[in-house]
């Protein structure tokens, strides 16, 4: 069964290119344009991996990972944040937050391929 | 009959003694064993305050007032509880400073004034002769008084004896030849002398004991005990008044006035001051001294009451009360101790004679005499190898004239008052320096100009109300000075000046002389400033116990003088070999091995000045040290010199005083200011990282559809355009959103190029419709314009900036429409002296909340809407910068849900008329 992998970021053209990639490597993808879309998103389809923006209308992106994080059911889910704040300070909180990864964006689309297998091919 | 020649032996006998002790005294200091450190003998000195006044005098005031005569007592015993606080004071003052009078004490606390020195000498000289003129009557009353034993005679009835006319004569002579011997043998740089203070002690032993047996003779003797001459005199209706206080209002007040006159004299009387604190050798000495003194002014009035109200039993009217102490054992026929009351009497009289005028010989030569001759150019005293030998020719001469004073005064005004009331005359005079005295040690804000009004008029006061009187006494003035008023003024009254009346003349005259006094000094003081000299004097005094007890630097020099300039100077007054020995002394305390090692510092001049001001007081020690740090005569020049150089010193520290509040002023500004700048940073850092936000987004697109690109060739062709359109318009974004940042920078910094001219708005909005008619075409969005009015006034605007404007705010309102429904309407009006553009839509709205928002930077309101807001964030920000350039505004009003009308206003050209206007107003 494959990998099912969500995408909240609420730029058009990267999610169209996000959604590109990740189906490219035969992962299920499912797409949310706001904090609060990808929360729900997150609890309803349960996705194996979640690429979360941190700038997203009605949520940022930290508290959508701080929210996955305190939910038991969805405290297993990977998170990779991408962003396009680059600052020191804005990298500690992504991780004190609880993302797996921190991405900044403009990335490598060859190594976030690459990260994200390797997300998921790891236990838990 | 007692032989004249006997009692002459007697009293060259006692003197003898007296000389030899005052000999030991000073070998044994020589020697450096010092028989006055002691307490005791500090205690027994202070006791030269018991003169023949005492001796004498209490019986005689006990015989007319009864315990009027205890005020006098009371009065030093209150003080002397404070003196831990008030003399130790002093003496640290004046051991720090070297200070040898009490006239250079006050010169030199008002910043080392010659003129004050001079003025204290001076009411000090004529403040006290009248009180050693009473020693001189005293003794020679006493001498003649015995010369008939044992016939008791009063001196009054004997003035045809023609020795009784001279005996005072020779007798103020030989005192003068004795104090000389005792005061004037070398000059020394502490002035101390400790023969003199040995020899004053046992003075005091002599006349306490005297006394004594005189009292314990009468009230044992003659009668049988205390109990005895009071059961007596009790049964005598003209004795028992003086068994208690008189019952009128005006003697308590005479009480207190005398209680604080005594308190005063205490202290300012110039032998009191030279016993207390020049002689002292150890302030500890206090410590016993403040209930030894007393104890002993206790034991010499305990037979006071006794004496007198015996010789009030014994005697008939003609025998003068104040000769009780001597009359009583020669009506006796007590031989033995009626010489013993003598010489008790002798010894009372000399101790006090000795040590006032030694004090006032010192403050003559020291603050008067010194410094007239050392301005006295022409004398060229700064050339003379040695100036000790003159000095001393001074103080001897001032000795002896200060005796002939009193000698002068005792024949002609001598028979006018008794022993009490000449010698409170002389209490009230130096009284009028305890406010400088007092002032001097805890007012730091005493000035010198007030130190002399004060003095001066309190001088002047006692002159009128208690002088002129006893000249008037005595028949020099006219009865009317003293009854009338002089020409008949009676409020002029000396004695009941402005009307006031009830007081005895000593308490009248202490009233007004302390008003003038104390009002003068604290009044001048106030009004006046001190120069930087006084200000440094002042807190050396006030502030001495916070400062350490080597005290020989003085801020004061900042000049610098060699030993070779300063030992020779200092030898001149104290003798070449003394002045080396204090040098190297001196020397050894700095640290130096020799004098030859000793760095010619102001500190070397202070403590020179500190060595020369001990022998001829400090005012004449500034002088003479200033002339050698000048290499100059000393005159009068110099000497403003120093003090201008003061005064600018002290400008200068004004000056600074202002500079360093113009520094904190504009350091607060500074802090302020850093503030603001950290909070611009901080704007400036997060403007960075949103511009930075701003261009990492469309860069992730354009890299990510890039890459893919590049990996897959063989990618669907519909796929392969969509990239690569989304790669164009997001690099089209960052184009515009560089731009954006670009003009906003410039606008901001005013940098920004405006062509301005006069245009008229509405080709302005038509060709910005053309611009954006595909814009409104492809989104199916309906646009209408109208105009209010026929013909719009120009207004002055950049034409390209103006249409930027308005075509973001027409972008922004296609982009807020939906698709098909949208309908966007401009409508252009006059209003106030503006032109107003209103761009109106019927899109989502603004809620209240955001309607200020949108114009801040980065800060799209995308939210309400559904996907992500058109633009970069910046078009409304620089569009509002623009209108404000052109004096315009520009803003929303909105309601949710009921679509937003976007205004802007520009202010309209004025009329020719309106500018007319202005240029007649002006040249009108």
């Amino acid at each position: 069964m494959g990998k099912r992998i969500l995408i909240v970021d609420d730029e058009p053209n990267i999610v169209t290119s996000l959604e590109y990639l990740m189906k490219r490597e035969g992962f299920e993808v499912q797409v949310a344009v706001d904090g609060e879309a990808g929360l729900k998103a997150a609890a309803g389809s349960a996705p194996d991996l979640v690429l979360l923006d941190l700038m997203l209308p009605k949520m940022n992106g930290f508290e959508v990972c701080e929210r996955l994080r305190a939910d038991p059911r969805s405290r297993g889910m990977k998170i990779v944040m991408l962003t396009a704040k680059g600052r020191q300070a804005d990298t500690a909180r992504g991780m004190a937050a609880g993302a797996d990864l921190y991405v900044t964006k403009p990335f490598s689309t060859r190594e976030l391929v690459a990260q994200v297998k390797q997300l998921l091919s790891a236990p838990g | 009959m007692l032989q004249g020649w006997v009692i002459v032996l007697v009293a060259f006998a006692y003197l003898g003694v007296l000389f030899a002790v005052a000999y030991y005294g000073d070998k044994r200091a020589e020697a450096g064993r010092s028989i006055i450190a002691n307490p005791y003998i500090y205690a027994l000195s202070l006791a030269v305050y018991c003169s023949t006044w005492t001796f004498y005098g209490s019986v005689g005031r006990a015989a007319s007032t009864g315990i009027g005569f205890l005020p006098i007592y009371l009065g030093p015993t209150l003080m002397v509880a404070l003196w831990w606080f008030v003399m130790r004071k002093i003496i640290r003052i004046s051991k720090a400073y070297r200070i040898t009078s009490i006239a250079d004490f006050i010169a030199n606390r008002y910043g080392k004034s010659q003129i004050l020195g001079g003025l204290v000498t001076v009411i000090a000289v004529l403040g006290v002769v009248p009180y050693i003129s009473l020693q001189l009557k005293a003794i020679s009353a006493s001498f003649t008084i015995l010369r008939n034993y044992p016939n008791v005679l009063m001196p009054v009835h004997a003035t045809g004896q023609s020795f009784a006319n001279n005996n005072a004569l020779y007798l103020a002579l030989l005192l003068a030849a004795f104090t000389i011997l005792f005061g004037t043998r070398h000059l020394d740089a502490t002035e101390r002398h400790e023969g003199m203070v040995a020899a004053i002690a046992f003075e005091s032993v002599v006349k306490l004991l005297a006394f004594l047996a005189v009292g314990a003779f009468v009230t044992f003797g003659v009668y049988r005990g205390f109990g005895h001459i009071f059961q007596l005199a009790q049964q005598e209706r003209r004795l028992q008044p003086l068994m208690t206080v008189p019952e009128t209002s005006g003697s308590y007040a005479s009480w207190g006035s005398l209680i604080l006159l005594s308190m005063l004299s205490i202290v300012t009387l110039p032998r009191q001051f030279q016993i207390s604190v020049v002689e002292n050798v150890d302030e500890d000495h206090l410590r016993k001294a403040i209930w030894l003194f007393p104890l002993y002014l206790f034991l010499i009035n305990i037979f006071v009451l006794p004496i007198a109200l015996g010789g009030l039993m014994l005697f008939g009217p003609g025998v003068d009360a104040d000769t009780f102490v001597l009359t009583l054992p020669m009506a006796q026929q007590q031989k033995a101790i009626a010489v013993f009351a003598f010489v008790g009497g002798l010894s009372a009289g000399t101790g006090m004679v000795i040590v006032e005028t030694i004090a006032l010989s010192t403050m003559v030569c020291n603050d008067l005499v010194m410094p007239v001759l050392l301005r006295w150019k022409s004398l060229r005293l700064n050339e003379r190898p040695d100036l000790s030998r003159l000095v001393l020719l001074i103080r001897r001469c001032a000795i002896t004239v200060v005796l002939m004073l009193g000698y002068i005064h005792f024949r002609v005004a001598g028979e006018a008052y008794a022993l009490v009331a000449t010698g409170l005359i002389s209490f009230a005079a130096v009284a009028q320096f305890a406010p400088a005295i007092f002032g001097s040690i805890y007012w730091r804000g005493g000035t010198h100009a007030g130190a002399i009004a004060g003095l001066s008029g309190g001088f002047a006061v006692w002159a009128y109300t208690l002088l002129l009187p006893s000249f008037a006494k005595s028949g020099w003035l006219p009865g009317s000075f003293l009854t009338a008023g002089p020409m008949g003024i009676s409020l002029l009254k000396p004695q009941e000046l402005f009307g006031l009346t009830g007081m005895d003349e000593i308490s009248h005259c202490l009233f007004w002389s302390m008003l003038v006094n104390v009002g003068l000094h604290v009044g001048v003081s106030l009004l006046g400033r001190q120069n930087a000299n006084e200000t440094e004097q002042a807190t050396l005094f006030v502030d001495v116990f916070r400062r350490t007890p080597a005290l020989e630097r003085s801020a004061f020099w900042r000049a610098s003088a060699s030993v070779d300039d300063l030992l020779p100077l200092i030898g001149r007054f104290l003798g070449p070999d003394r002045a080396r020995e204090l040098f190297i002394a001196y020397a050894r305390r700095r640290g130096a091995d020799s004098l030859e090692e000793l760095s010619a510092d102001a500190d070397l001049v202070a403590f020179a000045e500190n060595q020369l001001a001990g022998a001829i007081g400090g005012s004449s020690a500034r002088v003479m040290i200033a002339s050698i740090v000048q290499q100059q005569p000393p005159g009068i020049d110099e000497v403003m010199n120093i003090l201008d150089e003061a005064s600018q010193v002290r400008a200068y520290s004004r000056q600074l005083e202002l500079k360093s509040r113009e520094l904190e002023e504009a350091t607060r500004e500074l802090r302020a200011a850093n503030k603001q700048l950290q909070e611009l940073d901080r704007m400036k850092d997060d403007f960075v990282s949103t511009v930075t936000h701003e261009l990492r987004t469309p860069l992730t697109s354009i890299r990510a559809f890039s890459e893919i690109l590049l990996d897959d060739p063989e990618i669907r062709l519909p796929d392969r355009k969509r990239f690569l359109a989304t790669i164009v318009k997001e690099t089209q974004r960052l184009t515009r959103l560089i731009n954006q940042v670009l003009e906003l920078a410039k606008i901001e910094s005013g940098s920004a190029e405006w062509h301005t001219t006069e245009l008229d708005v509405k080709d302005v909005v038509r060709e910005s419709v053309e611009t954006t008619s595909q814009l409104f075409r492809e989104n199916r969005i309906e646009l209408q314009t109208a105009v209010d009015g026929e013909l719009l006034p120009a207004v002055r605007a950049d034409r390209d900036r103006l249409m930027q404007v308005l075509i973001n705010l027409l972008s922004n309102a296609v982009h807020v429409c939906r698709p098909g429904e949208g309908r966007v309407e401009i409508r252009l009006g006059v209003s106030r002296g503006f032109l107003q553009v209103d761009v109106r839509d019927n899109g989502p709205g603004i809620g209240p909340a955001d309607q200020e928002t949108v114009f801040e930077k980065f800060r799209q309101v995308g939210d309400t809407l559904t996907g992500k807001p058109h633009g970069t964030g910046l078009g409304l920000p620089i569009s509002r910068r623009i209108i404000e350039h052109f004096g315009g505004r520009l803003w929303v009003e909105s309601d949710l849900g009921a679509g937003a009308t976007f205004s802007f206003t520009l202010p309209l050209e004025r009329p020719a008329a309106g500018a007319g206007e202005t240029v007649a107003q002006v040249t009108g």
